[in-house]
């Protein structure tokens, strides 16, 4: 056993993987952000544009529902080959395309879910609407989604590892480059283990500090 | 030049077949390990939450490269992509499943299950005539949500060469040159299995909040 550890973990693969590692945070955490506020930009849209603007609601309604029925991976073949750039760059809008959709239908939820109440009386109060806003509904809106959103920040860590398709120098590729010079079934197992155990100390880590932020809410509540 | 590669129809029916038995296979994991999570054995709890934790937080892209690259060691010969697919879908989503089963049989008070075994009723007969009924109303919804996104992930397939719609695209895309003839008739078969499974979600979501209405009967004033 401590042949094949010894025969993997070199210190040059280590090197190489935990490259790739850095890459996969940083490509998940641009991605994350860049959704985020797109997301709820895009919701708002959604869910506020009436009467004369109808149109644009039901455009960006047509972007959501498009996005959300087709795969990731797709968008990330697809905008690798058809646009020119920066191949991580392509990769992150690629990414934050599809996630935008899924965000903005969660952030939609709620919206749904603050009380019509909540709106008259900031506006009795002579809230402007982006007041409203900022210190009024969203606060609320993403308190109550924090659970959904989490899970979209551990699907979007997980969802990076499609890169590979597209050659960025990601943990998935880099550690599959790494598994290429290996030969025995233990050492393949060995490194399988090795990526799965990484992919879940990161994401199970963030969905145990949510779970202990939610508890802490609720015991101050 | 034919709007729609011949190829695309074998790979549209692949994407379908491995959706399904996927899905099956997912269902039954997520009853089983959803069961599981909410008896009161300690050690099947355990086992249940080890499950679920695993795989959710680890990449799909991972555990089908693991059963690509290791299932031959095990059973000694290839091992067909659709029985990749179907596992690698099935296990990944049984676990999001079986969750969404937990938190449907945990919503339903408990003082459910005292009354029916003081009724005399096993626990087989408590969970499928009392508890599972009101469960599938409330987990609808989610089911319907997990059922969208197996279908998108198993364009997962098309990383290791799997003859899925995603596959055959990205292969007849990159033959010719042709890239956004290639992926928009792929975007429109994805958005045709996934759009109806998505209204239904979104249906399913409002029944869901309805309250019910008594049943009228015939002869009862």
């Amino acid at each position: 056993m401590a042949e094949v550890f010894a025969s993997i973990f070199t210190k040059s693969n280590l090197l190489f993987m935990m490259e790739g590692l850095l890459t996969t945070v940083l490509i998940s955490a641009c991605t994350i952000v860049l959704s985020l506020f797109f997301g709820t930009l895009v919701a708002m849209v959604r869910h506020f544009c009436t009467g004369k603007l109808t149109i644009l609601s039901r455009l960006i309604g047509a972007y959501i529902e498009f996005f959300r029925c087709t795969p990731n991976i797709l968008w990330i073949l697809w905008i690798r080959f058809t646009m020119q750039g920066d191949p991580t760059v392509k990769a992150i809008f690629a990414c934050t395309l599809f996630t935008t959709a899924v965000i903005a239908e969660i952030v939609r939820g709620g919206l749904n879910n603050v009380p019509k109440g909540q709106f008259e009386g900031a506006a009795s109060q002579g809230f402007t609407f982006w007041q409203t806003m900022v210190y009024i509904v969203l606060p609320q809106t993403f308190k109550s989604i924090i659970p959904a959103l989490l899970s979209q920040v551990i699907t979007v860590i997980k969802d990076t590892s499609f890169l590979k398709a597209v050659d960025i120098a990601e943990f998935m590729r880099n550690s599959s480059i790494v598994m290429g010079s290996l030969r025995s079934p233990a050492q393949i197992t060995t490194l399988y283990a090795f990526i799965a155990l990484c992919y879940f100390a990161i994401c199970f880590s963030l969905s145990c500090a949510v779970r202990f932020y939610q508890k802490r809410i609720q015991a101050t509540a | 030049m034919e709007v729609l590669p011949e190829e695309y129809i074998p790979g549209f029916i692949m994407t379908l077949k491995v959706a399904l038995a996927g899905l099956l296979l997912a269902l039954a994991l997520g009853v089983i390990f959803g069961m599981l999570s909410t008896v009161k054995v300690k050690v099947l709890n355990v086992i249940a939450r080890i499950y679920v934790e695993f795989f959710q937080n680890t990449p799909l892209v991972v555990q089908v490269f693991f059963y690509y690259n290791c299932l031959p060691f095990v059973i000694g010969g290839r091992v067909p992509k659709f029985i990749i697919g179907v596992i690698g879908v099935g296990i990944y989503h049984g676990a999001y499943i079986s969750e969404v089963i937990r938190t449907g049989i945990e919503a339903v008070p408990r003082g459910q299950f005292d009354a029916a075994y003081s009724q005399g009723f096993t626990y087989i007969q408590t969970m499928r005539y009392i508890i599972l009924p009101q469960t599938l109303k409330m987990i609808m919804p989610p089911l319907a949500n997990q059922a969208l996104n197996l279908v998108k992930n198993t364009s997962v397939l098309a990383m290791i060469a799997g003859m899925d719609l995603m596959y055959h695209a990205d292969s007849w895309g990159s033959d010719l040159g042709y890239f956004v003839q290639a992926y928009l008739p792929c975007a429109l078969l994805y958005f045709v299995i996934c759009f109806p499974i998505a209204k239904l979600s979104r249906y399913l979501e409002i029944r869901a909040k309805r309250t019910p209405v008594p049943k009228k009967m015939k002869g009862v004033a």
